[in-house]
């Protein structure tokens, strides 16, 4: 029988990850505890949902404490003035804090997304051969000896044979009793990916949507860069012509020309073609632009390459659509309309900050 | 929980001496019914307020995630959990040492003393843990009949008005008895026929006032007293039973928010006493641990256990300590006379220092303090300004241009009803239903007493919607937000915040 508190608890991370009652979402905070692990510090995220009360505006009003002191000294920060009359009944302590990991990170994303974990296409994996240490066998180096086993082996035989004083339990492991580890060499796949970042850098695209486009390439980044064993970036940028550009230069350029999406697609296709082979490559293009894209045909230009020479290359193409004050956001549709079934394209919108995590959610939770 | 074992032979002979030892010193406690847990299982009960079981809600799922990842990063271990029951109930982790639980046990029996003899616990049930499971038993059945869901988001309102209660209509009746019921008797008013007479001779009275006529100038009475009258007739402190009896709900939501008031009701006392109940059970312990119960070989760990419970961090305030310190002072001052109106009078700070009158009665004090008095009259009466200078309290105020909170007093008033601030009505700002008809129109007014601190804004307009949820007509909540008397109001569709001119009032 699943226990009374694993059901509340369940039903509070099911509220968490937004499962259920979306009512409370806005209530929770992702606090955090700071723990030990081994020598290091960690951070462990605690969420917190406090259902809303009549109660006191904590608007910065003093309190009592206890200790040495002269007037006017300091003895806290806004975030957390002393203990107050709540405090615990374990002694604190002085923690430092120190950031997690960014493959932690990688993991309580993928956790908090329920992110399923990357497959990679089967013909692509390179394979490395690895030792693994599997079982045990009865001769090998020395350096390999397995202590406990030896002495395993030695109680039994001085048990069976009737020598094991059980007063005087002294176990002597002779040749034959010694045992050793054993390896056997496995093939294990070696996975490489590039992903490559476009973006649009024309007129319509402002700071904010920028910013957006910082923030999830960090996140889609973090994910791959933890599913993956080697992994490289390429940066685009675009308005009426596609420049390949360095990382620095992709974050911080803003342009003002118009837009001419099947620019960025041709870099991108001769890209691919003279540096990352399909046969060896898992390939990730996102695009992120506010979907005004220059009339003319080039939206049909678009569609041809991506659906003759992008596709047919890619683990995945995502398409996100930030929204902005200029844009006519038209592009999302005629993708939308041309690959209605087309599984590896996928698009999402992108209305301001708080949307990110949705939209990586659609990119990733794909498992591909 | 069906894992709880009983105690093993020693800690059983155990509990045994600790009990006599504890009744020797004149406490007087109910039974204590000691369980072994393991951590999973403290935490389990730790997050259901101490009980096996409560009606079912993330809440507690959530306090238990935290406490799991508490105890599993090392950061925090409950040792004891003892609750407010006849039997009481105390639950032992079971990888204690041998001088923990010795300690533990000793402090588990000082609360139960508190429990039975304090007076702000003595309305609260005694058989809570039956009623807890009844409780959790109702709730279960309702889920079952209208879905956990809706179940759940019911009980999500009634928690966001949980402090809206009375803990003192406990100890008075503030009006007299009324059951649901009785709010729509239908019990017709005796009929009062000089209503609307028109004077007239007697042969005369048939015409002047025929019987229709007069009905209908009764009627019209009637209607006119109706409307005027303002409902509840005194302001209703205790929220949760207003809506009990007013609110338009279905039977199984009246009963979830009753169930909801019993444990508000129950749980506040262990709000109103913390530092009372905390200090007598740390002053018990450290009682007899020193003197009757340790072994030589556990001084140390002993010691070690009992500075982290009253380590007070630099700057802050640990109950246990505060509790502690207090009842010791009050000990000594009574043990040498320090009281009464020659103490008072005597200004001769030297003289004060030397007195000593040997009236000993420091122990029959600090029980009768332990009968009859909470948190908030226990540091009115006992903190003096001798023993906030001894213990180097300080008033630290916010200073915007630093972002930091610094300390601005060591002055002995500002200290003391800061403190008493943090301390009334448990902390929780004082509200009121005052017209359950405002503006004739079926909608609830609430008053917060304003006593110099706001509300948090966001979070009263978010409660505004659960009460919404409840009352199902607009509601209302004055208060004053940055000087200024507002009234926020939602009413189903959005939220509103209007000033009161002072020509209103």
């Amino acid at each position: 029988m699943v226990s009374r508190i694993e059901e509340d608890k369940s039903r509070f991370d099911r509220i968490v990850r937004g499962k259920i009652k979306h009512e409370l979402r806005k209530y929770i905070t992702h606090g955090e505890m700071i723990g030990r692990k081994g020598k290091d510090f960690v951070s462990i995220p605690l969420p917190q949902i406090e259902v809303p009360h009549f109660k006191y505006g904590r608007n910065k009003q003093g309190g009592v404490g206890r200790g040495e002191g002269e007037l006017g000294d300091p003895i806290g920060s806004s975030g957390e003035p002393g203990q107050g009359l709540g405090a615990g009944e374990t002694p604190g302590q002085h923690l430092m804090e120190v950031d997690i990991s960014l493959t932690e990170l990688a993991q309580l994303m993928g956790e908090e997304l329920e992110l399923p974990r990357i497959q990679p296409r089967g013909e692509k994996n390179i394979t490395a051969v690895r030792e693994k240490y599997v079982g045990i066998r009865q001769s090998g180096p020395e350096s390999l000896r397995h202590f406990k086993r030896s002495f395993r082996e030695a109680l039994k035989r001085e048990l069976a044979t009737g020598t094991y004083d059980p007063l005087n339990p002294c176990v002597v492991p002779v040749k034959p009793d010694r045992r050793y580890r054993s390896w056997r060499e496995v093939r294990l796949p070696e996975n490489n990916a590039v992903i490559l970042y476009i973006m649009d850098v024309s007129g319509s695209m402002g700071d904010e949507q920028k910013e957006i486009v910082r923030i999830e390439s960090f996140w889609i980044d973090t994910w791959l860069r933890s599913q993956y064993k080697h992994i490289e970036s390429r940066y685009i940028i675009h308005d009426a012509v596609a420049y390949e550009v360095d990382q620095k230069t992709f974050y911080s350029t803003r342009e003002s020309g118009g837009t001419k999406i099947s620019s960025a697609y041709k870099l991108c296709q001769e890209i691919l073609a003279r540096h990352y082979p399909t046969s060896d490559w898992n390939v990730y293009p996102f695009h992120f632009s506010d979907g005004d894209n220059w009339g003319g045909g080039d939206t049909k230009e678009c569609v041809r390459l991506l659906r003759e020479e992008l596709l047919p290359q890619v683990n995945l193409f995502c398409y996100g659509q930030v929204e902005s004050p200029y844009g006519s956001g038209q592009f999302i549709k005629d993708l939308e309309k041309e690959f209605k079934d087309e599984d590896i394209l996928v698009t999402s919108q992108i209305k301001d900050r708080d949307a990110i995590y949705d939209s990586i959610k659609d990119f990733l939770g794909k498992g591909r | 929980m069906s894992a709880t074992r009983t105690l093993p032979a020693h800690l059983a002979r155990l509990a045994e001496s600790i009990r006599a030892t504890a009744s020797g010193y004149g406490l007087d406690f109910f039974d204590v019914v000691f369980e072994i847990v393991d951590y999973a299982e403290m935490n389990e009960v730790a997050s259901f307020g101490g009980f096996p079981i409560r009606y079912p809600h993330w809440s507690f799922g959530m306090t238990y995630d935290q406490m799991e990842k508490g105890y599993s990063y090392g950061l925090q271990k409950i040792y004891e959990m003892v609750i407010n029951n006849d039997p009481s109930y105390a639950y032992l982790l079971e990888c204690n040492n041998l001088v923990d639980q010795k300690l533990v046990m000793a402090h588990v029996f000082a609360h139960v003393d508190f429990f039975k003899n304090n007076m702000c616990f003595a309305p609260t049930n005694r058989k809570m843990m039956d009623t807890m499971a009844n409780h959790g038993s109702r709730a279960r059945k309702y889920v079952e009949k209208h879905g956990a869901d809706t179940v759940e988001s019911f009980l999500d309102c009634c928690q966001s008005l949980d402090n809206l209660i009375d803990t003192h209509s406990l100890y008075m009746r503030r009006r007299p008895k009324t059951g649901r019921a009785a709010s729509v008797s239908d019990e017709e008013p005796a009929v009062d026929h000089s209503v609307g007479r028109l004077r007239s001779k007697g042969y005369m009275e048939s015409y002047i006032n025929p019987e229709e006529f007069l009905a209908e100038r009764r009627e019209h009475k009637r209607r006119q007293t109706e409307q005027k009258q303002v409902f509840p007739t005194s302001p209703e402190r205790d929220v949760l039973l207003f809506l009990l009896e007013h609110a338009p709900l279905e039977r199984w939501q009246q009963d979830l928010l009753s169930v909801v008031r019993d444990e508000a009701y129950y749980f506040a006392p262990q709000a109103q006493t913390k530092i009372m109940n905390e200090g007598w059970a740390t002053y018990w312990h450290t009682k007899m641990m020193t003197e009757k119960l340790l072994d030589a070989s556990e001084v140390i760990d002993y010691a070690d256990h009992h500075s982290g419970t009253v380590f007070t961090q630099p700057g802050g305030l640990n109950p246990y300590k505060l509790g502690l310190e207090l009842f010791r002072d009050i000990e000594e001052r009574w043990n040498r006379g320090q009281f009464g109106p020659e103490w008072e009078a005597c200004e001769d700070w030297s003289e004060k220092q030397r007195w000593n009158r040997d009236a000993g009665l420091g122990r029959q004090k600090i029980f009768e303090v332990r009968r009859l008095y909470s948190d908030v009259t226990f540091v009115d009466t006992f903190l003096t300004e001798d023993f906030c200078r001894a213990h180097r309290f300080f008033h630290y105020s916010y200073n915007k241009q630093t972002d930091l909170y610094h300390i601005d007093s060591r002055e002995f008033g500002k200290i003391k009803q800061a403190l008493l601030f943090q301390l009334t009505n448990y902390g929780q700002p004082m509200i009121a239903v005052v017209n359950g008809n405002h503006r004739n129109r079926g909608e609830l007014y609430l008053l917060h007493q304003h006593d110099g601190m706001d509300l948090q804004l966001d979070q009263a307009e978010d409660t505004l919607r659960c009460l919404y949820r409840l009352w199902q007509r607009p509601v209302h909540l004055e208060s004053v937000v940055f000087e200024r008397r507002k009234v926020l109001t939602y009413d189903g569709k959005e939220h509103t915040r209007r000033e009161i001119k002072a020509t209103e009032v």
